[in-house]
């Protein structure tokens, strides 16, 4: 086994462990993971609790199953709308070019130049604070980056001498943009789709923090992850579960992206 | 030839790449001081490594497995970092092939040319600025207070090459590796670089190692000449001898592919097929504060015509126009003023012959690398010029590509590769066949083979003359190199400054050229002429021994 099919089964194997537990706890935690127990509080990992208990006495194990698939929701669904619009609009900029362009581009500066997490604030509060709201805020949020990794990427393509052997044939502009223009900017929106995916758990952690994210109590890693603050030097367990579970679902939609960007490139299937 | 000492001994040196893979093979060479030796070979030969070994500046996968190389009879092999770096620059200097990226962007010329100075001679500053002026002078420029004070990119290509030369000169190093020095250069200035080159080094009694692809360019100025294929010295001699009486295959092979011209052909010359009228092109009036630039006028009226069956070659020096008169005939620009006929029809987007233009006129570009979409199979890339065809069905088209990937032998299983797999002139062999496969009337071909290496161009070429023979389309052949031109055109436009010098039949400007500036084209390039005994003998095309003008001068303005 090379390192390239090993890196795409180890992101393979991490991701549907994730959404295998995404599915499971819809229909089954051990504990339930909004019910207190007072007895119980800041319970170390044991028999019982395999992941211990919180301030509440909740069970952390259940939480963090329910909170899976609220989180990989919220980012994969922010994930797929940011690209979605990111990599039209910016393959719109990049290949019209002239003013069309221009317009697009300051409005796409303008959302730039706030940082993200400040946008989907004001956003929120405009759209209030629910699951889709927050999907929405931070997909509106993200795409800007997109736009502007796919419109340069498009500049550059534009220039290259296929697209114009494209045009000399007498192609329309639309399937030179679909058929030759779009497939060679997948590899760095693959890169930048994956990345994006953590960074949205990690800004949903922060919404959730702020008070603007999922309403408590409903878990999510994110405010898992926040609601450990203040415990974390009796009870390091409720910081240190929530964020391997962070890190290995990263781990492994990052190796499963990298993985899939090589198989969608004729260059890294085969050598001569 | 008085016998003069040794000066740089290579002895049965290998280089490995790893895995047994041998970049260089057990290759020996003998340079006396003040010697010219040419190596010639296609890329992968080899001779850019050995020429690198000579430094010891080979990238860090290529090993020595074998061998040493002797400069004044000191192994290089034996000495420590600080002892190299006492002989790069003072007793073996460089000069590259890229002079855009071989001068350090962020720095000014004079402090480049003092960094080696000082690096390896005590004097204070200043004492060595009457150096760096004289030398300077020497490679030709002039406003040398003024260069000093320059960035490299205000400088042409050709100057910059000279800087680079100068900068190589000014330690008097009793070596100079040129490698391919003036490819990157138009045809004129690469005369005069050359030759200023070679005239600064024999002064200094500077040995030269002179690297090159191009094999007239070698015969003419090398003493004795290297040739090289995959690794191994084939054939090494006197440049005369190696060229009168070729003992190797291989050498004979590099001989056979220079441009031969051919029995002019029979024309039919009453209704052209293509004709242009005017043709201006302006580009930019780019907006400043307040007021519009001046348009940069990049055609200036050019009219000509392209008649069925014919072969155009269009020359010039790159700036020339050439390329954008291309673009405008394959419909890839329009002109700012002036019209285009297609089978006498005007030719407008939307009127009633675009179709058939669109469909007819095809474009091959120079690079192969850049012109087929990296993910698409070489089937579907030939298959995608048929998909608006009419009235051919599925099977119809299947054969079509099936006789097009034949036509330019890439049959078999070709059709399934992808273009990272293919060479370069395979890639331009996919090119060709994506234009073929729609049986046009017109194919334009900018620079076409100019990326490839000099067998393969000759295969292309030979490919091209044959296809155009038998299925009779026309053909704009774009192309600043004269020879290709004079073995494939049947009539040459001379391209000058977005104007016609001078156009003709082939014959009649290649042998009695009336305008200026197609003699000095034509002066700029050595040629060699089959001998009927097998080997070529050089010659220049008209008065040799011009004299080497100073370049044109001073930093442009950016």
């Amino acid at each position: 086994m090379n390192r390239r099919s090993l890196s795409f089964w180890l992101g393979a194997g991490l991701v549907s462990v994730v959404v295998v537990v995404a599915l499971l706890a819809t229909f089954w935690t051990p504990y339930d993971p909004l019910k207190l127990d007072f007895k119980t509080r800041l319970a170390a990992p044991g028999w019982q609790h395999w992941m211990g208990t919180d301030e509440l006495g909740r069970d952390v194990l259940s939480r963090l199953m329910r909170g899976t698939a609220t989180s990989i929701r919220i980012s994969l669904s922010t994930v797929f709308l940011a690209t979605f619009f990111g990599v039209l609009i910016g393959a719109l900029s990049g290949y019209l070019r002239g003013w069309p362009d221009r317009i697009l581009m300051a409005i796409n500066d303008a959302l730039l130049a706030f940082p993200g997490l400040l946008m989907a604030l004001g956003l929120l509060a405009v759209f209030g604070a629910s699951t889709s709201g927050i999907i929405i805020a931070l997909a509106l949020a993200y795409a800007s980056s997109v736009v502007r990794v796919v419109r340069g990427t498009v500049l550059g393509l534009r220039e290259r001498d296929f697209v114009r052997a494209s045009r000399v044939m007498g192609n329309s502009e639309t399937y030179t943009l679909l058929r030759h223009v779009l497939p060679n900017c997948i590899a760095p929106v693959i890169v930048m789709a994956t990345s994006m995916c953590g960074w949205i758990i990690l800004a949903e952690s922060s919404l959730s923090f702020l008070g603007l994210g999922v309403a408590p109590p409903a878990p999510t890693w994110g405010n898992m992850l926040a609601g450990s603050r203040s415990y974390v030097s009796q009870a390091a367990w409720l910081a240190i579960f929530p964020g391997l579970a962070i890190s290995l679902a990263l781990l492994g939609i990052n190796l499963l992206g990298d993985a899939l960007r090589d198989r969608l490139d004729p260059r890294m299937r085969r050598r001569v | 030839m008085t016998p003069s000492p040794t000066l740089l001994q290579i002895q049965n040196l290998s280089l490995s790449a790893g895995a047994g893979k041998l970049v260089v093979r057990n290759a020996s060479l003998q340079l006396a001081a003040g010697e010219i030796v040419g190596i010639v070979g296609e890329s992968g030969s080899g001779k850019t490594m050995l020429s690198r070994a000579v430094m010891r500046l080979t990238p860090h996968a290529i090993s020595r497995s074998a061998g040493d190389i002797l400069l004044d009879g000191q192994s290089l092999y034996a000495m420590n970092e600080r002892q190299l770096r006492a002989v790069r620059g003072p007793r073996v200097a460089m000069v590259f092939q890229e002079p855009m990226t071989s001068l350090t962007p962020t720095l000014s010329i004079g402090e480049q040319l003092l960094e080696g100075l000082r690096m390896h001679l005590p004097q204070a500053r200043e004492e060595h600025m009457p150096r760096i002026h004289a030398m300077l002078e020497r490679v030709g420029l002039r406003d040398t207070q003024r260069i000093l004070s320059a960035f490299p990119h205000e400088f042409s290509g050709g100057m910059r090459q000279r800087i680079m030369i100068a900068s190589a000169m000014l330690l008097r190093p009793a070596l100079l590796i040129a490698d391919e020095p003036t490819t990157a250069l138009d045809a004129v200035v690469q005369r005069e670089v050359m030759e200023m080159m070679l005239e600064l080094t024999r002064e200094n009694g500077t040995a030269v190692l002179l690297i090159s692809h191009d094999l007239p360019m070698v015969a003419r100025y090398a003493d004795r000449m290297v040739v090289m294929k995959q690794g191994d010295i084939v054939e090494t001699g006197p440049t005369a001898q190696v060229l009168a009486a070729p003992a190797h295959d291989y050498t004979r092979q590099l001989l056979r592919t220079l441009p031969q011209r051919r029995a002019p052909r029979q024309i039919d010359r009453t209704a052209p097929l293509m004709s242009a009228r005017d043709l201006v092109l302006e580009f930019g009036g780019r907006q400043r504060w307040f007021r519009k630039g001046a348009p940069a006028r990049v055609l200036k009226g050019i009219s000509l015509d392209i008649f069925p069956g014919e072969v155009v070659a269009v020359v010039g020096e790159s700036g020339s126009g050439k390329t954008t008169l291309g673009m405008i005939l394959s419909g890839l620009l329009q002109p700012t003023s002036g019209s285009l006929r297609y089978k006498g029809q005007p030719l407008l987007p939307g009127s009633p012959g675009f179709k058939d233009y669109r469909y007819n006129c095809q474009m091959v570009f120079q690079d192969p690398y850049s012109s087929l979409d990296p993910r698409m199979t070489v089937q579907a890339l030939v298959a995608e010029a048929l998909r608006m065809a009419e009235g051919l069905s599925a099977s119809d088209k299947r054969e079509r590509v099936q006789q097009a990937l034949a036509d330019v032998g890439l049959g078999g299983d070709f059709a399934t590769r992808y273009p990272h797999e293919l060479s370069g002139g395979q890639r331009q062999r996919v090119a060709i066949a994506r234009v073929l496969v729609r049986r046009p009337a017109l194919m334009i071909a900018d620079e076409a083979v100019s990326a490839l290496d000099v067998t393969v161009r000759a295969q292309v070429l030979d490919l091209l003359a044959e296809l155009q023979q038998r299925y009779g389309f026309s053909c704009l052949f774009i192309s600043h190199d004269l020879g290709v031109v004079e073995q494939i055109a049947d009539r040459v436009i001379v391209v000058q400054g977005g104007v016609i010098a001078e156009q003709g039949t082939r014959d009649a400007v290649f042998d009695q050229p009336q305008n200026p500036y197609t003699r000095q084209l034509l002066d700029a390039i050595p040629m060699l002429q089959a001998t009927p005994d097998g080997g070529v003998h050089l010659r220049w095309r008209h008065a040799e021994g011009r004299t080497n003008a100073p370049a044109d001068n001073a930093a442009y303005p950016a």
